[in-house]
């Protein structure tokens, strides 16, 4: 497995408060990982870092061997790295394929085209499989803010999956969906990212979905990282238990749902 | 010397006369995030409103004095009617909305104001010099200033510590400022923020009514000041920095004193001048000197 | 290049031919109205494109005014006549001015861009009032145009000035229509919607909105010289923003959904303008204002919307799958 991004020491400073501080990460090609990690502890303002939505106050974020710290955003997902958002980032007010076609168009562009048509049958139809990949091609024709959270989600995730990326930032897929729908939500959504060799990255706040699913998991505190390695050992870590998930969670619970549902 | 004393006194003036035209539209757009273009609409009722009685007072022949009373109470009333009726009539139906589509209401709305001037005062001009050289003049090394223009810098030094205080000082300002941070919150904290929508817009009104009422005795009032106005008024602001009254001030005096600068030394610039200030400010602070700050998206 | 014509196409392109018709069958002074109105209808379009993207340019008549004082200035100092080259001479002004404010305006949005696009055109308004060589605030005239050597006079001018006026508006708004549906176009779409997300889909959104700018400034500036030459005249009211303002009610009343909504709103405006301005003069800026502020609230998307009322949902190929794992 090799490496594809190396994060070295990084640090997030605004003003006094250190958002994110010593950061050091490595992802290796098609692995999936859970961050874990309490509200301000410093998980998505590791995504924003990476995927240059902020620029590190120091230390450096290499991908496939290249220095990106500071690059822009556009450039960063042109290079293979995508996200989606807490708050799915999506066009409000065009139907769900046409969010889907804009994404398509761009990502099929390299220089500014002005006179000619963007959309044609063929890219229709590629923007149908993708939504169908997602179980969310009914909903093609209907305007996302007449849609309910959960798909939106999903189109917020399909979107980002355009640009074929090799590492894909999914941050918090499956706040929003309902208790009972999420570990469905979730299946729907691993089985998509499988067909390709991305590697994902998904900031959770369920443990459940953490241990079902990846069986890496990187905590962190108050802009640290409190542990990162395999899942299990993971969530037993007195730390981790102390400051992140608290010591009330009943692991054997949990252990009997997960291996049901596990893949 | 001279000429520095001059730039001085000039550029000190403008800047009076560009505060008292802009507070009124920096209150609005702090507090209500409404960039009111309307606020020329209100300026050239004011104009008009003042122009026009002492215009009518003057012809009774009693004492001039008294047309200084006149100016802010044409301001007053002018600024109250029509505020009140724009606010309560159009603009609480729409707050909320997109702040380009405000400015689009708020762009009819000045077209509205224009014709109602002209019909109520048609389009003659109107001339009220009398407030103007009532005091005489006055003259600092030997160049002669008219002590009407001292009344206007310190009626806006006036204006900007009323408001100074009363933001800063009194309850009702601390809940102001609650407002403008954040007018959600404030809603659920029981501040009634419909009362102060409607407060603080009658009161940019009236502000921006004053301003063309201490104007009017300088000028001959015509339709189109409204319209001139404006452009002036948000290069000011934007220089500042919307929203911020300390900003108007602070924009007012270097549009002021790089205006008066041009007048004496290049006076081809001085139309413009105001404009090459604000590209040199955008070009450092995009937001302009004391922008309000905004939050992270995601 | 699509060799396929859509709708809106076909039909600027069979109006062509009745359009240069008028000239030939209408009174003098109709003509001469709907002649001009193309020229303002082009200015109305550089509006609608980048209301697209959600920005609203109160300064337009920057670039209405550039184009008309290009060939002005070209005929006035250098005595040159050719339509050709006058047109040019407006497109050329309007590329150069369009592309180096591109690099300011591009980074605002919202009330900012108006703001300074509103700001510029008064610089220009103000330089402009200023030079007494162009005539300050009365502006200077036209000669009328020859093409290519070709001198026609009279009635033989008009009508040549007013066919070829005719066949660019229609070329440029083909033009236009075709940009709205390129990727630059639907960048713009998702600009006005969200552009943070434009960004991480990977690419500029600064870059479309200069580009988009631009091209406006091309098709207003066109729009000016096509104004000024039948008119014979150019002054600095050209770049006020009260004038820059009219090209944003139209584009209000009209909508974005089509590139023939501003065209024909301006067409109806210019034609109520002549009776309200002679009926009432003191009340057409209200008559336009309460009309704004009706469309805002009743007819958020304009005029154009009524025709084209919310169609349900369509099918298209793909969506009858059934769902999944239900």
């Amino acid at each position: 497995m090799t490496t594809i991004l190396e994060t070295k020491n990084l640090e997030m400073k605004f003003g006094a408060v250190y958002a994110a501080k010593d950061v050091n990460i490595s992802i290796a090609s098609g692995e999936v990982m859970g961050v874990i990690g309490s509200n301000g502890a410093g998980k998505t303002t590791f995504v924003n870092m990476v995927t240059g939505y902020l620029t590190p106050t120091s230390g450096e974020i290499i991908y496939r061997g290249k220095s990106i710290t500071g690059k822009a955003t556009r450039d960063i997902t042109r290079l293979g790295i995508c996200r989606s958002f807490q708050i799915p980032q999506l066009f409000p007010e065009l139907p769900v394929i046409e969010n889907v076609l804009i994404a398509l168009t761009i990502s099929k562009q390299d220089k500014p085209v002005l006179f000619k048509p963007a959309i044609d049958r063929s890219l229709e139809e590629e923007a149908h499989k993708l939504l169908a990949r997602f179980d969310i091609d009914q909903y093609a024709d209907q305007e996302i803010q007449t849609l309910p959270q959960g798909v939106r989600k999903l189109v917020d995730i399909a979107m980002a999956t355009v640009a074929e990326p090799d590492l894909l930032f999914l941050d918090e897929p499956t706040s929003g969906v309902s208790a009972d729908e999420k570990m469905d939500f979730m299946r729907i959504l691993i089985d998509a990212l499988k067909t390709t060799d991305t590697a994902v990255l998904f900031i959770e706040h369920d443990m459940e979905i953490v241990e079902a699913f990846s069986p890496r998991c990187v905590a962190f505190y108050e802009g640290t990282i409190l542990a990162d390695g395999p899942t299990a050992e993971v969530l037993e870590n007195d730390k981790v238990r102390e400051f992140v998930i608290g010591s009330e969670f009943h692991r054997e619970a949990a252990k009997e749902t997960s291996n049901e549902e596990a893949i | 010397m001279l000429t520095a004393t001059a730039i001085a006194v000039d550029g000190l003036g403008f800047a009076a006369w560009l505060f008292l035209s802009s507070v009124g539209l920096t209150l609005i757009y702090g507090v209500m995030r409404i960039l009111n273009i309307a606020h020329g609409g209100f300026y050239a009722l004011g104009a008009y409103s003042s122009a026009w009685a002492i215009g009518l007072y003057t012809a009774t022949g009693s004492t001039v004095a008294l047309t200084f009373l006149l100016i802010p109470l044409a301001a007053l009333i002018a600024g109250a009617i029509a505020g009140l009726i724009v606010e309560r009539g159009v603009l609480r139906f729409m707050y909320g909305r997109d702040e380009v589509l405000m400015v689009l209401v708020t762009y009819a709305i000045f077209l509205i104001l224009e014709d109602v001037t002209k019909l109520i005062w048609g389009t003659q001009s109107y001339v009220a010099w009398q407030p103007a050289f009532y005091f005489g003049t006055v003259e600092i090394l030997d160049i002669p200033y008219t002590v009407y223009k001292f009344i206007i810098i310190g009626t806006a030094m006036a204006v900007g510590l009323a408001l100074f205080l009363v933001l800063n000082k009194t309850r009702v300002g601390k809940l102001l400022l609650v407002v403008i941070e954040d007018r959600e919150i404030s809603g659920a904290l029981g501040i009634n923020v419909t009362l102060f929508f409607t407060v603080t817009f009658v009161v940019g009104a009236i502000l921006g009514a004053l301003g063309g009422a201490i104007t009017a005795p300088e000028i001959s009032v015509s339709p189109g000041i409204g319209a001139e106005i404006i452009v002036l008024s948000f290069a000011v602001i934007v220089i500042g920095g919307m929203g911020s009254i300390g900003g108007a001030m602070i924009g007012a005096l270097i549009v002021g004193f790089a205006r008066a600068a041009s007048v004496h030394l290049y006076p081809p610039a001085e139309l413009f001048s105001i404009y090459l200030v604000m590209a040199a400010v955008l070009a450092v602070k995009p937001y302009g000197l004391f922008a309000l700050a905004e939050s992270r998206k995601i | 290049m699509t060799k396929h014509l859509d709708r809106t196409e076909i039909g600027l392109l069979i109006a062509l031919p009745f359009l240069i018709l008028v000239a030939f069958v209408l009174p003098k002074w109709i003509v001469n109205y709907v002649h001009v109105s193309m020229g303002t209808v082009l200015v109305a379009l550089g509006v609608m494109i980048q209301m697209r993207a959600g920005l609203v340019s109160f300064g337009q008549g920057l670039y209405f005014c550039v184009g008309g004082y290009a060939a002005g200035m070209m005929a006035k100092f250098l005595g040159i006549t050719d339509f050709f080259v006058l047109l040019a001479s407006g497109i050329i002004a309007a590329l150069i001015l369009s592309g180096l404010l591109g690099f300011l305006l591009r980074r605002y949005r919202e009330i900012f861009y108006a703001m300074l696009t509103l700001a510029v055109s008064m610089i220009l308004f103000g330089l402009l009032s200023s030079i007494e060589e162009l005539g300050s605030t009365d502006g200077f005239n036209l000669p009328t145009p020859s093409y290519l050597g070709w001198n026609p006079e009279g009635e033989t001018s008009r009508l040549t000035l007013y066919t070829l006026t005719c066949v660019i508006a229609v070329g440029c708004a083909i033009a236009l229509n075709r940009f709205l549906k390129s990727p630059i176009g639907y960048v713009n779409e998702a600009i006005r919607e969200n552009e943070l997300r434009v960004e991480y889909l990977g690419t500029s959104a600064h870059q479309a909105v200069h580009l988009t700018y631009v091209l406006a400034a091309v098709v207003s500036a066109i729009g000016g010289v096509l104004w000024a030459l039948p008119l014979g005249h150019v002054d600095p009211e050209m770049t006020n923003w009260t004038t820059s303002g009219q090209f944003v009610f139209v584009s209000i009343l009209s909508g974005t959904g089509n590139i023939a909504a501003p065209m024909i709103g301006t067409f109806i405006l210019e034609i109520v303008r002549v009776y309200a301005v002679e009926f009432s003069p003191n009340t057409w800026q209200m008559i336009l204002g309460t009309v704004m502020l009706l469309t805002i609230i009743f007819l958020p998307k304009g005029l154009w919307s009524l025709l084209t009322k919310k169609k349900k949902p369509k099918k298209s190929a793909g969506a009858k799958a059934p769902a999944a794992g239900e």
